[in-house]
């Protein structure tokens, strides 16, 4: 089974609730968490542990300029812009490059092989008894969050408890993390902007299929917004977290919810099983 | 305008339409037309840019639009990075107008030796 966790809006909780979810969960079988914020991956720090890191990497074309007879074929099939033919010269983009191998297939001179590129790293480590994490990281300045996203999941592929921990937003990074999971988490929060980017959220996961419930975190109590949103679309509140600054004390010195306050475990217990009965699927 | 110069030069400017009375547009990658004078006889002609709507890298591409154009300068608000490079290799001069004009005012500008080279 894999869950989804994500948000719409960032800085609602997605990697709490995923953190959280995961830890105890982990008590009662083999869970994996995988962090597919790779633009900034947070959850080693709720469990640090010494990882082993491997790279992920996407092939980028490389040219040969003493076959290239600069015939200008691979710019003009590139739809990317990554390749420039110039008179004498071939300019080439890597971060605009989608690795899609077309250049090296109509270069008539045979010019172009492909090697390589470093686009990111996986870490992955085992915090605690029945806890697998993996964490995706974007090298700095690569516009390429996808293929380390779809390499995290890979990673993650024949495990049996997946628990995916999404980027914010709507975008590409959103949608391949989204891709293939049983259902979602959407956390929320009790703000406009939090409803607003809710309801995107929403429509993703719609159109891709994928059954959601709903997480109010840091409520005030005033949800009546958030709460007509959720029956007007049929979406289940699978829980509520208070707006509580000792809850935010444990967050911020980098502890966990359920570690601290061990009760919070059957309130995520709950949430598996409602969550679980969203998919109708069984573990 | 200098009696003496006697190459006639392709000057590129990113519009909103398609003559010298047109706009000019800001961005080069995303412009809607790319108005090429002449400079020596004002005569120009039009092309629409096929990146406008482009999802990406349009930079490079419509600077590709240019070097097959045999244009020579570029008259424009911003340029990209990548298309900074690819019209730099190709040696296509590059000059800043930022001011809400037409064509027709860039191209005087142009002329007067007013405008920033820039990349």
């Amino acid at each position: 089974m894999k869950i989804a966790v994500a948000s719409g809006k960032g800085g609602t909780g997605k990697s709490m609730m995923a953190a959280n979810l995961a830890f105890t969960l982990a008590w009662t079988g083999q869970v994996t968490l995988v962090d597919c914020d790779v633009e900034e991956p947070n959850l080693h720090l709720f469990f640090p542990a010494p990882a082993s890191t491997r790279e992920v990497t996407m092939p980028v074309p490389v040219i040969d300029e003493t076959k290239c007879q600069h015939c200008g074929l691979c710019g003009e099939f590139c739809q990317y812009g990554a390749l420039t033919v110039l008179q004498s010269r071939v300019l080439f983009f890597p971060e605009l490059c989608h690795s899609c191998g077309g250049c090296m297939l109509v270069c008539p001179n045979g010019a172009i092989h492909e090697e390589p590129k470093r686009i990111g790293t996986l870490s992955t480590s085992a915090p605690q008894p029945g806890l697998k994490l993996i964490s995706g990281t974007l090298e700095t300045g690569s516009p390429h969050a996808v293929p380390v996203i779809r390499a995290a999941k890979k990673q993650a592929a024949h495990d049996q408890l997946v628990i995916i921990d999404t980027a914010p937003g709507t975008s590409c990074p959103v949608v391949e993390a989204l891709d293939g999971c049983d259902a979602c988490i959407l956390v929320t929060e009790s703000t406009p902007f939090g409803l607003h980017d809710l309801q995107l959220a929403v429509d993703v996961a719609a159109r891709l299929g994928i059954p959601t419930g709903i997480v109010i975190n840091r409520s005030d109590g005033k949800d009546e917004e958030t709460l007509r949103f959720c029956i007007d679309h049929d979406l289940e509140i699978l829980m509520t977290i208070p707006f509580s600054r000792e809850i935010a004390a444990i967050q911020n010195r980098g502890d966990l919810l359920c570690r601290a306050q061990p009760e919070w475990q059957k309130d995520f217990c709950a949430l598996f099983f409602k969550y679980r009965a969203l998919t109708g699927v069984e573990r | 305008m200098s009696k003496n110069k006697v190459t006639i030069m392709k000057v590129c400017f990113t519009a909103n339409g398609t003559t010298l009375d047109a706009l000019m547009e800001e961005r080069f990658g995303r412009a809607p037309y790319f108005v090429i004078v002449e400079s020596e006889t004002e005569s120009f002609e039009a092309i629409k840019n096929p990146y406008a709507d482009g999802g990406g890298g349009v930079g490079p591409k419509a600077a590709q639009v240019l070097i097959a154009n045999n244009v020579k300068a570029l008259i424009s608000g911003q340029v990209g990075g990548n298309a900074q490079e690819v019209l730099a290799a190709a040696g296509i001069e590059m000059y800043t107008y930022r001011a809400v004009g037409s064509v027709k005012d860039a191209l005087d500008q142009f002329t007067k030796n007013m405008l920033a080279r820039s990349g």
